[in-house]
């Protein structure tokens, strides 16, 4: 922002040689016309592009709630949000979405048992343990992992996961959450340790001295001053990973089946919000439907818990980063 | 204090050292699992579909006979998204960046859409999708066309850019500006002749990744309705289209093992223009990035 | 980091008298806790300190002055194996404590340690309670006693006790940094270390909260062996009973100058570049 600093002060000297009643000297300084122009012009373009994420965000709720409002005219909110038969597309139509938050809920929660304490302790190794050569061998393979497209691990989940499950519980469904859960872990990990190895490396490093000053093991260290001490940034990455699990969509598309149903059995098959997009999208439903506002209902409940929880996280980084600086 | 301190303290120190080892253990197997799985997963794919990459693959369209079908359509449709996505996204992203490290004024319309741009990059990208749906299929009657894909991916990575630009921008060194500024330029000729082209490198390293991860997305041109199945070239924005990810996505869908084969071709091919991609991003990065330190 | 220690073991050593000359001069000789011999440090090929040999006695306060940049939080540091944290430093040397080298091959630091505490420049109280900062090195080190006791003995020794008894869930980063440091020694003293080193202790706290430390000091010193690193002459003068002055040398590694009771080596030291830093002329 040096440039509003520097150039700050021309405004002012605009406006006192341009102020009504001054006599007309011009000076031989005096803002050239077209390029004064020229700058106020690029000026808005550029607070234009700036605005474009505004409008960005503006266009999601407008289109969202649009819909959903027209959806609701039609169905109550309460059946909505407390039925427990999700058959939009048949014949005896029910639009209760707990089926689906229930695919979701379940999904994630496989996602994260497997992402939280094998990122954790990958961040640790990164941040306490590794020496600087491993780390930074690990790091970028670790990336490699977060910039597989999600239809690979979608692949990965159906044809690789999946017969491995089916080998050892042989009642396991083709579509089944497990699979997909247990993938999508691996997708979120690197995020999951990347963001917890951040809040373990900005712990100062005077605490660990302080802690081995008094007899403590490097264990003893880490596990009960560094990471206690990054508790707020660890459970902020755990949340963005939360967040994640409940809007990835093309891993549970492919591998976790199209069955809206209540329930906890992972081998079985589960439709969850963001596969329930998919499958309407692949179909060709016409507009001014209820079978394409159920779209934007699900879509809306999707974008409201996700964008709950990004706030959350956000909040909690904020708070954590002021107790070191 | 001390006399009967043998009986007050069991440091029991070979237990915890044999715990402390245990754990260090324990971190070493949970990096290498992640990746290990890593490694299963490329030699899964390429296991798979190392055999359907051949000439015919890449230049044939799609077919429901597995023997003839081929990513044709899907290369193009990919290679069209980029470029339209490209052209989109990169003025809009750079000139916001630009805009919020050298214009903006320290207000609260400026926090706004810095916590606005943040918050974007969370979205689940389906929800993208669903945005590019009514919008700019149906409400800009843009249909199921290159272009309503471009926009809704353009939106997609545009917090992504923005990111990158900024951080690029902020690395140059005020000196640089104030050298521009005593020469007599104005703000944007310092902007434009100083500031981005030391911040290039920065800004097309990010745009490239950026591009990068919309070459993978799928779910939100799924979304909007990109159709599955294109056995023509498209020629033109309007046109209908499909991508790599789609192509796979629509293969690995299919119940034949053969067709299954033919998304693991398909992974092999995205996976390749990944690497490209991811490459020419770090070229840059050597090569155009200027140091100031 | 593996030491390397020269020469050969003499485990009577702690037991041994005094060498240095003034110590004998008056009353009897109190004997040697810590005793370093030719003690060498390297940071990667930088040598911080070439060869110090120096002896601790018991239940004494020892300041180390010097100008910035000698080594003494360096040679500080090699006296609990605090540099073992640092990936490119190597010793060389001898470091005795209670009669065993601390830098041999089967002594482990951490067991080392809690008989050796420290207490560091910058407060540095754990974000926890100001309770659980006094617990925590009992609890890594399985004490059995009661704790509730042990935390408040900690906290009356540094005489913070009187000002949080009240308070004791409140976290320990809510204290002023006077406050802090004090919590800091009760944090050392709480796992009963024979040796207590203080790197500039004082050197981020107001006048009085230097007072009330320095006063601490001088009580500990009944029971406790201190070593502490001032830039603070005065306050080396009014806390310590024998002061080493280091200084780096010709290849800017540091060096002991000079190590005599305080008094004495304030009034008539021995070596004129001792004389030259205490009286100002350079440093
Ligand atoms: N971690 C480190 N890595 C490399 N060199 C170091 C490190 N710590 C200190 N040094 C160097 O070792 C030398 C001695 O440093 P030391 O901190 O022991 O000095 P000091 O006497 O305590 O100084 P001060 O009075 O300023 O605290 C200095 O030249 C310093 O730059
Ligand atoms: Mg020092």
């Amino acid at each position: 922002m040096l440039g509003a600093r520097l150039t700050g002060r021309i405004p002012v000297a605009q406006d006192v040689n341009s102020s009504p009643g001054a006599p007309e000297v011009r000076s031989q300084f005096a803002p050239r016309r077209r390029r004064a122009l020229i700058e106020r012009g690029i000026h808005v373009v550029l607070f234009i592009c700036a605005a474009a994420s505004i409008l960005t965000t503006a266009g999601i709720i407008f289109t969202l709630l649009g819909e959903t409002l027209a959806f609701f005219r039609e169905v109550p909110i309460i059946d909505f949000l407390t039925g427990t038969r999700w058959t939009p597309l048949f014949v005896s139509q029910s639009f209760g979405v707990l089926p689906l938050v229930n695919g979701t809920l379940v999904v994630a929660l496989v996602a994260i048992v497997v992402a939280v304490p094998i990122g954790l302790m990958s961040a640790i190794f990164l941040s306490e343990y590794a020496p600087a050569r491993v780390r930074a061998a690990v790091k970028p393979v670790l990336e490699v992992l977060a910039g597989i497209p999600t239809v690979v691990y979608g692949y990965f989940a159906l044809l690789f996961v999946t017969p491995i499950l089916r080998d050892i519980f042989p009642q396991t469904q083709v579509f089944n959450v497990l699979s997909a859960g247990i993938v999508m872990g691996f997708m979120i990990l690197p995020m999951m340790a990347s963001i917890s190895e951040d809040a373990l490396r900005v712990v100062p490093r005077a605490l660990r001295e302080g802690a081995f000053a008094l007899g403590a093991t490097k264990f003893q260290v880490t596990v009960r001053v560094v990471v206690p001490a990054a508790l707020s940034g660890i459970l902020a990455a755990i949340i963005l990973s939360v967040s994640r699990a409940i809007g990835e969509t093309m891993i549970v598309s492919i591998a976790a089946g199209l069955q809206p149903k209540v329930g906890f059995d992972l081998l079985s098959s589960m439709e969850t919000m963001t596969a329930y997009i998919v499958q309407v999208s692949l179909g060709d439903t016409p507009q001014d439907t209820i079978e394409y506002r159920t779209l934007f209902a699900v879509g809306t409940l999707l974008f409201l818990m996700t964008f709950v929880m990004n706030i959350l996280s956000d909040w909690i980084v904020r708070r954590y980063r002021e107790v070191y600086e | 204090m001390t006399q009967d301190a043998a009986t007050r303290w069991r440091p029991r120190i070979r237990r915890r050292n044999a715990i402390g080892r245990g754990f260090a253990l324990l971190t070493i197997v949970s990096t290498l699992l992640g990746i290990a799985v890593l490694i299963a997963l490329l030699i899964d794919v390429f296991g798979d579909g190392g055999a359907q990459v051949d000439g015919h693959f890449l230049t044939n369209y799609p077919s429901r006979f597995p023997e003839d079908a081929g990513l044709r359509s899907a290369l193009l449709g990919t290679l069209w998204m980029l470029v339209l996505t490209a052209i989109i996204a990169f003025p809009l992203g750079v000139g916001a960046a630009v805009y919020l490290e050298e214009y903006a004024p320290n207000n609260w319309l400026t926090r706004f859409i810095q916590l606005n741009i943040a918050n974007l990059a969370g979205v689940p990208s389906v929800v993208y999708g669903l945005l590019g749906l009514g919008l700019f299929v149906r409400w800009f009657a843009l249909g199921r066309s290159l272009i309503a894909g471009a926009m809704t991916m353009a939106l997609l990575i545009l917090p992504l850019i923005i990111v990158a630009s900024r951080e690029a921008i902020r690395a140059v060194p005020d000196s640089q500006r104030e050298a521009s500024y005593a020469l007599g330029a104005t703000r944007w000729q310092t902007v434009f002749r100083t500031v981005l082209p030391a911040a290039g490198g920065g800004i097309l390293t990010g745009t490239i990744l950026a591009l990068a991860r919309a070459i993978g997305e799928t779910a939100p041109l799924i979304t909007i309705g990109a159709l599955t199945f294109i056995a023509f070239d498209p020629t033109g924005p309007m046109d209908l289209f499909t991508v790599l990810p789609i192509q796979i996505f629509n293969w690995v869908s299919l119940p034949q093992r053969e067709f299954h084969d033919l998304a693991a071709g398909g992974i092999v091919i995205l996976l390749i223009v990944l690497l490209l991609a991811n490459s020419i991003a770090l070229f840059v990065r050597f090569r155009l990035q200027r140091r100031f330190d | 980091m593996e030491a390397n220690p020269t020469g050969t073991r003499k485990p009577d050593v702690a037991a041994s008298p005094s060498a240095n000359d003034a110590a004998q001069a008056n009353g009897p000789a109190k004997p040697d806790v810590l005793v370093t011999e030719d003690l060498k440090f390297w940071y990667g090929k930088m040598r911080a300190l070439s060869g110090i040999s120096l002896k601790i006695p018991q239940h004494e306060v020892m300041a180390i002055i010097g100008p910035s940049g000698c080594g003494k939080s360096t040679y500080l540091r090699c006296l609990n194996r605090m540099n073992d944290l640092i990936a490119s430093a190597r010793v060389e040397g001898r470091v005795i404590f209670d009669g065993e080298d601390i830098y041999a091959r089967n002594v482990d630091p951490v067991q080392m340690r809690r008989r050796i505490g420290m207490v560091f420049q910058k407060p540095n109280p754990f974000p926890k309670s100001i309770y659980d900062n006094v617990a925590y090195g009992p609890k890594v080190n399985g004490y059995r006693g009661s704790m509730d006791d042990l935390v408040e003995h900690s906290l009356r020794q540094a005489a913070l006790w009187d000002e949080v008894k009240d308070d004791l869930k409140k976290s320990g980063l809510e204290l002023s940094g006077g406050q802090q440091q004090r919590l800091c020694i009760a944090r050392a003293l709480a796992v009963e270390p024979d040796v207590i080193l203080m790197d500039e202790p004082c050197s981020a706290l107001d006048p009085i909260a230097t007072t009330r430390i320095e006063d601490l000091i001088r009580e500990l010193r009944e029971n406790y062996t201190i070593v502490i690193v001032t830039h603070n002459m005065q306050q080396a003068a009014r806390v310590s009973d024998r002061t080493a002055f280091f200084m780096v040398d010709e290849q800017s590694s540091g060096t002991l100058v000079e190590v005599d009771e305080t008094q004495r080596l304030f009034t008539a030291p021995s070596d004129q570049r001792t004389e030259d830093y205490i009286t100002g002329r350079f440093g």
